[in-house]
Formats: C-alpha cells, sequence, structure tokens
C-alpha cells in the first residue's frame, strides 16, 4: 500500500538522521588525513594512540568512572531501600512521598545545579567532588525509584510470604527471596545512574572544582578551540563503552541462558 | 517497643535515606535560593543579606531578559512541534510493522546510551567548514567556498532534535501500543476508510503520548545551555545560558538565583498545567 510505504521510507529517513552524525564521528575518528576531517583518505589508528597519551583525557577519564561508579552505588542503594518501603507497606502520603522522590527529573537541571551549588556553599561546603557525587546521587535517584518500583510491583508478595511463614525472618527473606527477584532491576539501576551520571555536563560545569574535569566537560572545553579528530576518537571510544559493552553483555546473557535452556 | 510499632516504623527507616537527601540536597536549597534572590551581590565580591527587590525589579522590567525568555520559549517550540511531526510517523511505523519492531526499539534506545555531547558536536563533522555535506558539495563543484552553515538558531534547533527526537518517538509509540486494536477494525468494518480510522480512531487515542512527549521535549529543550554554546552563535543564547553567565562567570549570585527562579517559575506553569488536564501517569509510563 503506498500509505504504508511512504511512512516506511519517513521512518528510515528518521533513524538515518538519528545515527548519520554518530556514524561519522565513528568513520572520522578512523581517518588518516592530518586534520582528521573531510576527505577520508585511508584507516589509521593515530588517532586513538595520540588519545592514549593526552594526561587530561585519562585524568578526565578516571574522575568519570569513580564519580560515576559511586553515584551508581549510593543512588541505588537509597533507591531500592525507599522503593521497598513504598511497595511494601502502606505508608501514609505515600503518593506525595513519591512525587518527591521523583521531583528531581521535574525540576529543570540548572535550577536544580545552581540552587545545590548556593545552598551547599553556603554550609561552607565548597566546589569539590564531594559536591559533584552529592549532586548526581540526587538526579539520579529519580531514575532509580522508577525502575526499582516497576519491577517491584511485579514480584508476588507469596512468595515472600512463603519464606516467613517457613521461618525466614525478615532480613533472610530479603537477602534469599526479595533481592535475587529484584537483582535485574538493582542492575538497572546501578547501570542507569551510572550511565548518566557518566554524561551529565550541564549540572557538572556548576559543581566542579577547577582543573578537575570529567569526561563531557573535558570535551566540552576541547570544542572551545574547533573540533579535533581526538574528540571524535574519544567520542568512537565513548561510543563503544556505553553502547557496545551493554549489548554484548546482552547477547552474551541471552546465549548462555540458551545453552541452560536445553 | 511493640511490634506493631517496629513495623510501622521499618517503612520510614528504609525511606529515610532517600527522603533526607531530597529535602537536603533539592528541597531546601530550592527554598534557599528564593532567600538568596533578595540579598545583593556589592561591589567587593561579598553578599549583602537583606530584603532588596533589586534584582527581581531588573529581570522582570529589562527588555534583554525578557527578549531571551521569548526566545527560548520559541526555540522550544519549535523544537516540540518538529519532533511530533518527525516523531510521529515513525512511531506510527514501529507500533505497528510485524516484523523488526524488536529492533527498531532497541536502535530507538540506542541514542539514550550515546554522549548528550557526543551527539550534540557530531553535527559540526557534517555541517562544519570541512563537513561531510559541504565536503561532498565540493567534490561535485556544486560550490567554490565552503558555506557557513553552522552556529545560527536552525542549528540550535536542530541539535535539540536530534537530542529530543527519541524522547517523542518513544512515548508515542507507547501510547498506540495501549490502543485496542479491536477499535480500530471496528471502524473499518462500520465502513471507514482507512484515514478516516486514523483520524478518529488512532490520533486522538494516542495524544496523550503525545503531550507527554511534547511536554518532555520543551521542557528539556528550554533548560538546556550546552546546545547553544555548542552549535548557537554569539545572538543564539537561551535563558539557562543567562544563569550559567550570571553564577559562574559573572558570580552574581543574587542574580543567578532570581533567574533560576524564573525559569523554573515558567517551566513548572506549564508542566502544572499539563498535570491538571492530563495527569503524570502517562509521563512516568514513558520514563519507566
Amino acid at each position: 500500500m503506498m500509505g504504508w510505504g511512504v511512512i516506511r521510507l519517513w521512518t528510515i529517513l528518521v533513524y538515518i538522521f538519528m545515527f548519520l552524525p554518530v556514524a561519522v564521528v565513528v568513520l572520522l575518528s578512523f581517518n588518516a588525513n592530518q586534520f582528521g576531517s573531510f576527505p577520508v583518505t585511508g584507516l589509521s589508528f593515530r588517532w586513538f594512540v595520540e588519545l592514549a597519551e593526552n594526561e587530561a583525557i585519562i585524568r578526565a577519564f578516571k574522575t568519570s568512572l569513580l564519580l560515576g561508579v559511586l553515584t551508581a552505588f549510593i543512588s541505588t542503594t537509597l533507591g531500592v531501600l525507599a522503593s521497598l518501603a513504598l511497595v511494601r507497606y502502606k505508608v501514609p502520603g505515600g503518593n506525595f512521598i513519591s512525587t518527591l522522590l521523583i521531583a528531581p527529573i521535574l525540576v529543570p537541571e540548572v535550577v536544580l545545579a545552581v540552587a545545590l551549588l548556593l545552598f551547599l556553599n553556603f554550609l561552607s561546603v565548597h566546589k569539590s567532588f564531594f559536591m559533584l557525587l552529592m549532586g548526581h546521587v540526587i538526579f539520579t535517584l529519580p531514575f532509580v525509584v522508577l525502575v526499582v518500583q516497576a519491577r517491584l510491583i511485579g514480584i508476588r508478595r507469596d512468595v515472600e510470604e512463603a519464606a516467613m511463614s517457613l521461618g525466614a525472618t525478615p532480613v533472610q527473606t530479603f537477602f534469599q527471596i526479595t533481592l535475587p527477584l529484584l537483582a535485574p532491576a538493582v542492575f538497572a539501576g546501578m547501570l542507569f545512574s551510572f550511565t548518566i551520571s557518566f554524561d551529565d555536563i550541564t549540572g557538572t560545569l556548576f559543581w566542579k572544582p577547577g582543573g578537575v574535569e570529567t569526561v563531557p566537560t573535558q570535551i566540552f572545553a576541547m570544542l572551545r578551540n574547533s573540533i579535533s579528530p581526538e574528540i571524535n576518537a574519544l567520542g568512537s571510544v565513548m561510543i563503544f563503552f556505553t553502547v557496545g559493552v551493554p549489548l554484548l553483555g546482552a547477547a552474551i546473557a541471552r546465549r548462555l541462558g540458551n545453552h541452560q535452556g536445553r | 517497643m511493640s511490634i506493631e510499632k517496629r513495623e510501622a516504623r521499618q517503612p520510614w527507616v528504609l525511606l529515610s535515606p532517600a527522603l533526607v537527601s531530597i529535602l537536603l540536597l533539592l528541597i531546601v536549597p530550592l527554598m534557599f535560593i528564593v532567600v538568596y534572590s533578595f540579598w545583593l551581590r556589592t561591589a567587593t565580591g561579598a553578599d549583602q543579606v537583606g530584603f532588596y527587590l533589586d534584582n527581581w525589579i531588573e529581570v522582570l522590567t529589562d527588555e534583554f531578559y525578557r527578549d531571551i525568555l521569548l526566545q527560548t520559549l520559541r526555540i522550544a517550540s519549535v523544537t516540540t512541534i518538529v519532533c511530533a511531526v518527525m516523531g510521529y510517523p515513525a512511531a506510527y511505523f514501529i507500533a505497528r510493522s510485524r516484523g523488526n519492531k524488536a529492533i527498531l526499539l532497541l536502535l530507538l534506545m540506542l541514542p539514550f546510551w550515546i554522549s548528550y555531547i557526543i551527539r550534540t558536536m557530531s553535527w559540526i563533522n557534517i555541517l562544519g567548514v570541512s563537513g561531510a555535506f559541504n565536503s561532498v558539495l565540493m567534490m561535485l563543484g556544486i560550490i567554490d567556498e565552503p558555506l557557513q552553515l553552522l552556529y545560527n538558531e536552525v542549528t540550535v534547533i536542530l541539535g535539540l532534535v536530534h537530542f529530543l527526537l527519541p524522547f517523542m518517538i518513544l512515548n508515542i509509540y507507547v501510547s498506540l501500543e495501549d490502543i485496542d486494536r479491536n477499535l480500530e477494525d471496528a471502524a473499518c468494518s462500520l465502513g471507514a476508510h482507512r484515514g478516516r480510522t486514523f483520524l478518529e480512531i488512532t490520533l486522538p487515542l494516542s495524544l496523550p503520548g503525545l503531550a507527554a512527549g511534547g511536554l518532555l521535549c520543551f521542557v528539556l529543550g528550554a533548560g538546556t545551555y550546552i546546545t547553544p554554546v555548542i552549535l548557537g552563535g554569539p545572538r543564539d543564547a537561551m535563558f539557562a545560558n543567562l544563569v550559567f553567565e550570571a553564577i559562574i562567570t559573572q558570580l552574581d549570585w543574587p542574580l543567578g538565583s532570581v533567574l533560576s527562579l524564573v525559569l523554573i517559575a515558567v517551566l513548572g506553569s506549564i508542566v502544572l498545567v499539563y498535570n491538571r488536564f492530563l495527569g503524570m501517569r502517562q509521563l512516568m509510563k514513558g520514563l519507566a
């Protein structure tokens, strides 16, 4: 049918629009051309070598990694505990509390960044790694709460009750029944908060102390001098980590699952 | 302590770390900048505590701030409309396709995993002076000199659309999936042709998703300051850029507080209107 054909073509164009620029980043990062721009003259890894030798970028990478891991750990812990309370107990004012917990999504990030910076500064907590961590925890928390709550509602209460009626204590029940069932949600929450933290620039630019850079702020600073092939190489590395690794992990998990199934 | 009392306390023990964090790191700071907005930054760089309306009067009466606010709302509106027009057919195709739905959805999730700043700067590779577009045109001999395509309002909107389109498609897709297909079949069997079925059944029923996607695109678009810095010219500043300038560059924190509060008031009232008519549930569906 003709109408359907037009919609299909439109969709293909939309997908090209979403992915072409990113594909060009990857393409140019392997370009041998000495300015790293068009035309593409050959395959080369020189920009990756230069990247690996750029100390500022390595330092930014380490900062981002540490920040992301700590953020994921803290924010997932807070989020899982809060979700458990909201889903498993009748809490007076539960709806209001739910809204409060996802409030950081509803506040524009710039405003959240300003408020946190000014308030902590008033308490004599100055721009620091600590402030970055607090900020990242606050705006990743809602995503963890949303993901974990959705999953927790799906876990039937009877399984927990069965364990308890068989003599397990609430703590035993949590660690042996609820947590294993919840594991995918915990993992998803961690991955989510890590990615959001690793990618953040809006709040980070407000909270980071002078001289400390994360990967996005480092790229931002480098862009001031115009685009360089190193940025494209860095982009390729980041795309590999944030897209390639999870996809690979999912594919492996699927394969293992299939084998077990047989 | 009795068992009942302990039972009743338990959820609060679980909730308190998250609640205390939200209160201390979000709610109290927001109230604090309301107080801060009435202080004054003096020439020495110290804050003068008190109740001064100077900053409020400046921001609310100076045309400069009003113009940038209007420019911000205009950019966000155009971005939202473009996202809707580009996204709706694509979401419809994904929802109604049979074979490759899984792969299309997976591809749709990918942009969320690719760094925002990488995606934004990638347009420099396409439209820059030595970018793909200019190179192709020069190679074909259509132009001799590279065209200056970047650093204007159009490229800011382009960058925002590129960033926000997946949010729009995902939200529309979710509401299209929720529609009972029997309704469409019923309309068809009662003699409505496909176009009419779409206009009278499918489109109205998918409006909540369209609205949720629209709200997300608008609010996220209107609150950004990175895209205008990377893809815009000096005249394409958005309201959040003013906040950044006031806080980081000029270190005028009371002024920055006023600007932040104006931004949250404008965007917040849009969220409230949305909430009044449509509720938050649809939005949460799209996010989770």
